[in-house]
């Protein structure tokens, strides 16, 4: 498989100046919002039982990034957070790990400690998350920090303020320069910020200007806006993917995030996975789920599979 | 095709219809006995397995249930439409209550899949109900005068791919404009017509407004021919309509005929092609393609047909065929034997005149009457295929160079029942669906069907106009 910086070259005449830029991103097709809208509906009805069920559950946790964004963060709730990942439900240690725990670059260290040896990978927030309102070298400075501190995954978001107003080689040198500063050492996803972009054929040209720059992973939201991932704007993300690897050979992973906080939902992000790229991306290697509370459904539906009773609330840990 | 995320069977249960051994005719409100005592087996094209025995009607039946719609014409004509709509509305809210049940009934009959009852044919049934039970009061106000009325005994034969959609299509009309009905149901798919009829009981529908009469052609050529009948409405093939309209020639009957099609469905190069793609499948595979405003003819433009065939090849390889009950099934059995066969004979015809065809690898059931996902390339218009309706779930792609030759292409055909246009630019759906001669046009969509809009055809598509106000006049003396 090429490397990413293959992938680069090949659309090194794309990205020679803003006009090119423009004209590439401009050029690919459109995207009808109702029809995209009622493709991911229509996949949305697919009648997920039993085994295919148990199957979607495991993989589902295995993708989630447990995350906790808060101006309240502290090592201890880290620390629980951890836990959590490592050892989601505490009463059947056949449960997944999580993939990932998400936090700000300051909780890096926290959290790296807390996870030692357990597989369980740290992705830190970074370039002034999550407005993305700082010049560059702060930017650069914020990621620089997070992976001195160990962080594996860099959760970076792109200036949407660029991008609205047009200046599209600005976000591509942006997040060039991000990829450069985490080189080999940390995997980089790209938050567009999907609620705050609107149109989906802003969110096709973001996915293939992400991509083109280098991103690993192209993420819905941070979910710190009205409108986070949905299943329309992620079946459109999962297109793009798709159609970059048929060009370029370059397998890109996807990230929905903010919003997604049962089973159900899950499990219909998985059916579009499943139905549009197919299994080389059902694995946490190409695609994660940016969530919370998802955790504690997914481990409550898990224990109603195995026990065919409902357990409860009190019955999954609250960290 | 095996994959790490594998379906498990999600089937609907069959237990929430219950489908009796035998039924009979229902003329005047009552299931009663065909006069010869003459049956015929209703199977479910899934499995062959037969689910029930059913009356089949001769000409005397046929005679009686006109009787019967005769005499119940008088009093269902002078109700004020505002009771009429009462009637239409119970209809419609019971036919929600009982969707399920329908739902399940119709995949077991006509072999199409529970996803597409549930979620298509058995919703636009209650809507085409609900709608025409908004006339029934406001006739005044259709554009036809004050005090529209009603022509009397209309004489109703529906097919069988959306056996009770287009008793619907049929009966809603009919019955908010005043006249009563006899409806004879496809021979191979008779059922739910007769659970319909138990839902007119159910209503409260006074007897002989609504006269069910399933059989074969005979007893449908009995019921157009039938001199005490005022009205016909057929949807089926152009030979059977041409039959029909000869024999209705020359007398006062009022006719309306939606025959077959060979939809166009034009690609530009500037379309959503992923949408696009969707477009494509749900335009020739929705129901297997059994559809008469399919979009059975792709015209793609040539500079993007190679990126549109990778597209849609990749898509066709999703598709699930397999047991209509099952939740996830995407493609249901062929209705019957003789349809499959019609259908291999027009692709066996594809392929001897040269075109190629091709089909994404797909297991086929060995029970029952089925047939994989199917495309043509290399296809012009010359071709059988390009110019013959397949009815099945077979896709001719041709291409085009310009918009004018996309019309003229899309137009070259005998038919004119639907067409498709994809492009981003508003413009050009505007200028192109003016030039083109079909009497649905869908834009970025196809297949998509709301009570609301008037549906019919072209030249040999037929005439006249269901669905909509436009609906209304082909039950009203105007």
């Amino acid at each position: 498989m090429p490397t990413t910086a293959s992938a680069a070259s090949a659309f090194a005449d794309v990205t020679t100046s803003e006009s090119a830029l423009r004209r590439f991103l401009h050029g690919l097709p459109g995207v009808d919002a109702v029809g995209l809208e009622a493709r991911a509906a229509s996949l949305g009805t697919r009648s997920i039982k039993t085994t295919a069920k148990a199957y979607a559950i495991d993989l589902a946790i295995s993708m989630i990034d447990l995350t906790t964004l808060e101006g309240a963060d502290t090592p201890g709730k880290v620390r629980a957070l951890a836990a959590k990942a490592v050892h989601p439900d505490p009463t059947d240690r056949t449960t997944p790990t999580t993939a990932a725990v998400c936090v700000y670059p300051d909780m890096v260290a926290t959290a790296k400690a807390a996870l030692a040896g357990s597989g369980v990978k740290v992705a830190s927030v970074a370039t002034a998350f999550p407005a993305g309102r700082a010049a560059l070298p702060v930017k650069l400075a914020d990621t620089r920090d997070a992976i001195a501190a160990g962080a594996d995954e860099i959760d970076m978001v792109i200036d949407r303020g660029a991008f609205l107003a047009g200046r599209y080689l600005e976000v591509f040198e942006q997040i060039s320069a991000v990829k450069a500063e985490c080189g080999d050492r940390a995997r980089l996803k790209v938050i567009f910020e999907t609620g705050e972009l609107s149109t989906y054929d802003n969110i096709r040209r973001a996915s293939w200007l992400g991509m083109m720059a280098g991103a690993d992973f192209i993420k819905t939201s941070t979910g710190k806006v009205a409108v986070n991932a949905t299943p329309a704007n992620t079946l459109l993300m999962l297109e793009a993917v798709r159609d970059f690897r048929a060009q370029t050979g370059v397998q890109i992973g996807v990230k929905p995030a903010g919003g997604i906080r049962n089973t159900k939902d899950a499990v219909k992000f998985l059916v579009l996975v499943n139905e549009t790229v197919g299994e080389d991306w059902l694995d946490n290697h190409w695609f994660r789920f940016g969530a919370s509370s998802l955790l504690n459904d997914l481990l409550m539906q898990r224990q109603k599979l195995a026990t065919g009773r409902y357990s409860g609330p009190d019955y999954v840990t609250v960290d | 095709m095996a994959s790490v995320f594998e379906y498990a069977p999600a089937p609907e249960s069959r237990s929430v219809v219950d489908i009796a051994p035998s039924y009979g005719l229902f003329i005047d409100g009552e299931f009663v006995e065909a006069a010869d005592g003459k049956v015929f087996k209703t199977v479910s094209p899934a499995t062959e397995e037969v689910l029930s025995e059913v009356a089949r009607a001769g000409a005397e039946d046929v005679d009686r249930a006109v009787k019967a719609a005769r005499k119940a014409f008088e009093k269902w004509s002078a109700l004020p439409g505002s009771e009429r709509a009462k009637y239409l509305f119970r209809i419609a809210r019971i036919i929600q209550e009982r969707s399920r049940e329908l739902a399940v009934l119709e995949t077991l009959d006509n072999g199409k899949p529970i996803k597409e009852t549930r979620d298509a044919d058995l919703p636009l049934v209650a809507a085409h109900f609900f709608y025409y039970a908004g006339w029934a009061d406001k006739l005044d106000h259709a554009g036809y005068g004050a005090n529209p009325r009603p022509l009397g005994v209309a004489g109703q034969v529906i097919p069988w791919n959306f056996p009770l959609l287009m008793l619907a299509w049929k009966i809603a009309p009919a019955l908010a404009t005043g006249n009563t009905v006899v409806l004879k149901p496809a021979e191979t798919t008779p059922l739910s017509a007769l659970f319909f009829a138990d839902i007119c009981r159910q209503a409260g529908l006074p007897r002989g407004v609504v006269n069910i009469l399933p059989g074969y052609g005979d007893a449908g050529a009995a019921l157009v021919e039938h001199p005490d009948v005022n009205k016909v409405a057929f949807t089926g093939s152009t030979a059977v309509g041409k039959s029909i309209a000869r024999s209705v020639a020359g007398t006062d009957k009022k006719l309306t005929l939606e025959l077959g099609g060979k939809g166009a469905n034009i690609v530009f190069d500037d379309a959503p092609i992923d949408q696009a793609v969707e477009g494509i499948v749900t335009g020739i595979f929705f129901n297997q393609g059994q559809v008469c405003c399919a979009g059975s003819r792709l015209l793609v433009q040539e500079s993007i047909q190679d990126e549109l065939l990778d597209s849609l090849k990749r898509r066709l390889s999703t598709l699930r065929l397999g047991d209509p009950l099952d939740k996830n099934t995407d493609i249901g059995a062929i209705n019957s034997a003789e349809q499959l066969s019609r259908i291999t004979t027009l692709v066996e015809k594809g392929e001897a005149e040269g075109a190629e065809r091709w089909s994404p690898a797909c297991e086929l059931p060995s029970a029952g009457y089925w047939f994989a996902p199917t495309l043509f390339t290399n296809v012009t218009q010359a071709h059988t295929i390009a110019r013959d309706e397949i009815f099945g779930p077979v896709l001719s792609v041709l291409t085009f160079r310009t918009p004018d030759e996309a019309v003229a292409k899309a137009n070259n055909s005998q038919y004119g029942l639907s067409a498709g246009i994809w492009t981003e630019k508003g413009s050009r759906i505007l200028a192109v669906a003016n030039k083109l001669r079909a009497g649905v046009v869908w834009a970025n969509t196809f297949n998509k069907f709301d009570p609301t809009s008037p549906f019919g055809g072209y030249k040999e598509s037929g005439f006249g106009r269901e669905g909509g106000r436009h609906g209304l006049e082909a039950y009203l003396d105007v």
